[in-house]
């Protein structure tokens, strides 16, 4: 084991960590404004890399190009799940908000498996390819490429959410839906905006994952455990603390992997997990 | 008052509405009397498989109706179950029914160590441990040698029917019965369970966590107890599953699927109620079959988009389950005057 191969899977799970982070972004946005965790969210990452998948596949647009399409048809899809299934369960008991999103990524995923079959897919010649030499350390150019998008989408969230009116409103009715609304914000509309915003960020990583991983149906449920985690981490609500909490994720999964053995990084993961929901249940950087 | 108060405390546990033990009474004879009718099959593999998925719903109910904790990865302990006796009888040779309740011991004994640093958690993050927890007993499972990682376990088959080795090839009605049995005894404890002094407590628990502490009621201990039980009650289920198909794996006994399935189903009869799981279970299991037989192997995963749907559609529209339509009076026990 040389220092090398160390810093090789310091890079591995720093990119890892930042799609982990844009991932988990999107949740805990949804999260801190309505305190409805969404189960479904692996599986909207699946259609996002599928939505890229079929773009290529059937009218020849590479994934880097059809990343804004991808964006606009999860956020259309986000005020569809919010229209159709969230609107009605805001008032509902917390175990019926679980097990009605659950609902729906049971859902999703098994008309998937219908449609598509669960075969594995990937796009071939995707105009990203190849891999930089730095130093000793080798970088995939696809995932480079991705991580430093998703960077990007991030902190035009940050930004987003802290600068803008519309992010203050949103702020605001996370904060106190009620005061929100006697001050003229319609929450409705802001939750609608929340999971558009939501899902449009899941849109982004998994457009840009669709450069170079495999797409299948099940690919989401791994993500969304880790996203989970992140947001746990990093506190339910913080969008903040996603970023470093998706950093160390994705640094605890590529070195666990690398120093004790690859095929249970999830248990790594879910160690760090229950440690911190343990000893700090707020999360690193959590409101509550 | 207090002559109310000690009228209540004298009325026997069991004591209940008559239509109840009525409906319950000749249900019972009619599921005992059912093979005698010459069933095919299938119709027996049907009722197994509702009996099954009932009493694993029922297990799911403790904790999650109950005492109000979501467990998403309730599957793990019905692998436990089958990975205990499929594997000492592979081993070692010991009958099922002498493992079956190592089983289950084994199973409470994950359950405490598992709800320990667990349920202090409550709400989302429970939830979300559990998953974790489900998958990850896949993914040890999958990769453990001894117990043949993810090619699974083998139960050599016996050349007779054999009730110490619980292996009956001709027929299926000696499972039937067994089944059956299990199904009525489960529903017998959670029943009791429900209207004893602990059921009480877990309600309190699961509606009002802070008000129950202010009554001295341990709630973490008490949620830890639910775990228990309800651990406890799904193990037996595996172990009599692994003896019914006799082969087993990681990837069949550790499905998330198993999860899923307890859930939709204690939520569509109706979440909290001792006779939810039943309905729940006499609706969905054929479903699930008959998608099977008509659009073959596993369904296209049919029966999934329907599951999900109906999870969807109850959650929205009913909440409390199908078990809200049945007219109160018929559940309540009787009034003592």
């Amino acid at each position: 084991m040389t220092s090398e191969i160390i810093l090789q899977a310091i890079v591995t799970g720093l990119m890892m960590g930042l799609i982990y982070a844009l991932i988990a972004a999107g949740l805990s946005l949804i999260f801190g404004l309505m305190d409805i965790v969404n189960f479904a969210h692996g599986e909207h990452l699946m259609l996002s890399m599928f939505s890229s998948f079929w773009l290529w596949s059937l009218f020849g647009i590479d994934p880097i190009f059809s990343i804004p399409i991808t964006i606009l048809l999860m956020a259309f899809c986000g005020i569809v799940t919010h229209y159709f299934l969230i609107r009605y369960i805001l008032k509902a008991k917390m175990l019926i908000q679980i097990c009605a999103t659950f609902g729906l990524s049971i859902f999703i995923r098994s008309i998937a498996q219908l449609l598509w079959t669960p075969d594995f897919r990937n796009v071939d010649k995707p105009l990203l390819e190849g891999r930089l030499e730095i130093g000793s350390v080798f970088i995939g150019q696809p995932q480079l490429i991705a991580s430093l998008v998703c960077l990007i989408a991030f902190i035009g969230l940050y930004l987003f959410v802290t600068k803008t009116e519309t992010g203050l409103a949103l702020q605001a009715t996370a904060q106190d839906r009620h005061a929100a609304e006697i001050l003229g914000i319609p929450s409705n509309k802001m939750f609608a905006i929340g999971w558009a915003i939501g899902l449009g960020c899941v849109g982004v990583a998994g457009g840009m994952m669709a450069n170079y991983f495999f797409i299948f149906t099940d690919v989401g449920i791994n993500f969304a455990l880790f996203a989970f985690v992140a947001v746990a981490l990093g506190g339910f609500g913080s969008i903040i603390g996603c970023l470093y909490a998706g950093i160390i994720i994705g640094l605890v999964e590529s070195l666990g992997g690398l120093l004790i053995d690859p095929s249970f990084k999830l248990l790594y993961v879910f160690v760090i997990y229950l440690l911190v929901v343990i000893y700090r249940p707020q999360g690193l950087f959590g409101r509550y | 008052m207090d002559n109310r108060l000690l009228i209540a405390k004298s009325e026997p546990l069991w004591n209940t509405n008559n239509k109840v033990i009525f409906l319950v009474g000749s249900l019972i004879i009619l599921l005992f009397t059912l093979p005698l009718f010459g069933l095919n099959s299938f119709y027996l593999h049907l009722f197994i498989m509702i009996f099954m998925h009932a009493v694993m719903a029922q297990s799911w109910n403790v904790i999650a109706g109950f005492s109000g904790q979501i467990s998403l990865g309730h599957g793990a302990f019905f692998g436990i179950g089958a990975y205990a006796t499929s594997f000492f009888y592979i081993q070692y040779g010991v009958s099922p029914w002498i493992s079956m309740p190592f089983g289950i011991l084994i199973s409470g004994i994950f359950a405490i160590l598992i709800g320990i640093p667990m349920l202090r958690l409550s709400g989302h993050y429970f939830a979300i441990a559990t998953l974790l927890i489900g998958i990850s007993f896949q993914v040890v499972f999958q990769r453990w040698d001894l117990v043949g990682a993810a090619s699974g376990l083998w139960v050599p088959m016996t050349s007779e029917d054999s009730w110490i080795a619980l292996q009956f090839h001709k027929s299926k009605v000696p499972y039937y019965y067994i089944f059956l049995i299990f199904f009525i005894i489960t529903f017998f404890i959670v029943w009791l369970l429900s209207r004893s002094k602990l059921g009480y407590r877990l309600r309190a628990v699961r509606d009002d966590p802070q008000a129950a502490l202010s009554l001295c009621i341990n709630v973490s201990n008490y949620k830890i107890i639910a775990y228990v039980i309800s651990a406890m009650i799904m193990a037996p289920m595996g172990s009599l599953f692994a003896q019914y198909i006799l082969i087993i794996d990681p990837d069949r006994v550790f499905n998330i699927e198993i999860s899923i399935i307890v859930l939709l189903i204690t939520v569509l009869g109706g979440i909290g109620n001792v006779w939810g799981p039943i309905i729940g279970a006499a609706i969905l299991i054929p479903i699930s079959e008959y998608s099977r037989i008509y659009l073959g192997g596993t369904g296209g995963a049919v029966d999934l988009i329907i599951y999900g749907l109906i999870l969807m559609v109850i959650c929205i529209f009913r909440p409390d389950g199908l078990i809200s339509f049945v007219p109160k009076d018929i559940l309540e026990r009787k009034k003592q005057r």
